[in-house]
């Protein structure tokens, strides 16, 4: 009954956090890429962007996704504010 | 015709390989199959024990391959049905005994005596492994409902993809139903999709197989536990039979219940 009542109330069971650490877990050692060695990349990447675009740094993402069986990179960088002032 | 090979592998150790293997070879040989298993565990036998056939072993599979001993004399065979045989694995040797060849070669000469050829692997992905998955026409891949098992599992079934052994069929084993239920175990369905293999069989959590093991008697031959029903299912299906799930009563156990009221009302 209290795993009824804590799914009524949204509250995370075990089995969920155990299903959300694997599906991350999966993706990293499908793609032979480490959690670790995609943030060292994450800070990289972000320097070389910003030398040519400000860039909104605090939301910058990057993250391996399954789609299916394949595996793909996907970067979302949100470009700052700063740069339609010169536009505009 | 010739016999299927079917190798029942996991990646990680203790999920139930050597007893899926012992009760798969019993339920096809009580179907009336001609069944050989093989232990390709190299230095840790023990589908000798779980069947229960210890005490008669005289040769093994090592010997087989390096000729001190022809196939019949090493294949022993279990009293309980006609054509039911084991060929154990050697004790005091290492994986490096056999290579996969040795493993396609010794498959091939079964295979026009034989229905079944079921092939235990060692845990790992290493040698014996390999070994274990080079004659095999099919591969299941036996996990448990828990973190480490299915990451294992998931490297192996890249790994059989990889060298072209799949696609890889998944047996879910010890699935605790009240775990279940109380959101502390994932789900079948949650293996199933974080794995994105076919499903063959999920066998419950059963106090009786630690029974059964005791002893040398597989479950499967106790028609009314859950996890005999379970194994004599997954043969069935191996045998090509449209047999359904066993109603374990611990998947959308909520969806079930609020279907329930819904349909009888409140009264």
């Amino acid at each position: 009954m209290t795993g009824l009542m804590d799914r009524l109330f949204n509250k995370p069971s075990s089995a969920n956090t155990a299903r959300q650490r694997l599906q991350l877990v999966l993706i990293h050692d499908r793609a032979n890429f480490p959690a670790g060695q995609i943030e060292l990349m994450k800070e990289e990447l972000i320097k070389v962007i910003s030398r040519y675009v400000d860039i909104d740094r605090s939301k910058a993402e990057i993250a391996v996704e399954n789609e299916g069986r394949e595996q793909r990179l996907i970067m979302n960088i949100p470009l700052s504010k700063e740069n339609r002032k010169y536009l505009g | 015709m010739g016999a299927k090979v079917i190798t029942v592998t996991s990646g990680k150790g203790g999920v139930g390989k050597t007893t899926t293997t012992a009760n798969l070879a019993v339920a096809l040989a009580s179907l009336g199959y001609k069944v050989t298993c093989l232990d390709s565990d190299i230095g840790l036998r023990n589908l000798d024990v779980v069947l229960g056939l210890e005490n008669r072993i005289v040769y093994d599979i090592v010997d087989i391959v390096e000729g001190r001993c022809r196939l019949k004399q090493a294949m022993i065979r279990d009293k309980r049905f006609p054509e039911l045989y084991l060929i154990p694995a050697a004790q005091t040797r290492d994986k490096s005994a056999l290579s996969p060849s040795d493993m396609v070669r010794l498959c091939d000469d079964l295979r026009p005596e034989m229905d079944w050829i079921i092939v235990d692997s060692p845990a790992g992905i290493e040698r014996g492994f390999k070994n274990a998955i080079a004659p095999a026409d099919i591969i299941l891949v036996v996990t448990n409902p828990e973190v480490s098992a299915v990451r294992d599992a998931d490297r192996i079934i890249g790994i059989i993809e990889s060298e072209e052994k799949g696609p890889a069929h998944l047996i879910i084993n010890r699935l605790n139903i009240s775990l279940v239920k109380r959101g502390d175990m994932l789900t079948a369905d949650d293996v199933i999709s974080l794995l994105a293999v076919d499903l063959l069989g999920i066998v419950p959590e059963d106090e009786n197989v630690v029974i059964s093991t005791n002893k040398g008697q597989p479950i499967v031959l106790d028609s009314h536990s859950k996890a005999g029903q379970a194994f004599m299912n997954i043969a069935r299906r191996l045998n090509g039979e449209n047999v359904p799930l066993l109603d374990l009563d611990g998947r959308n156990g909520l969806f079930k219940m609020l279907g329930k009221l819904m349909r009888e009302g409140v009264k």
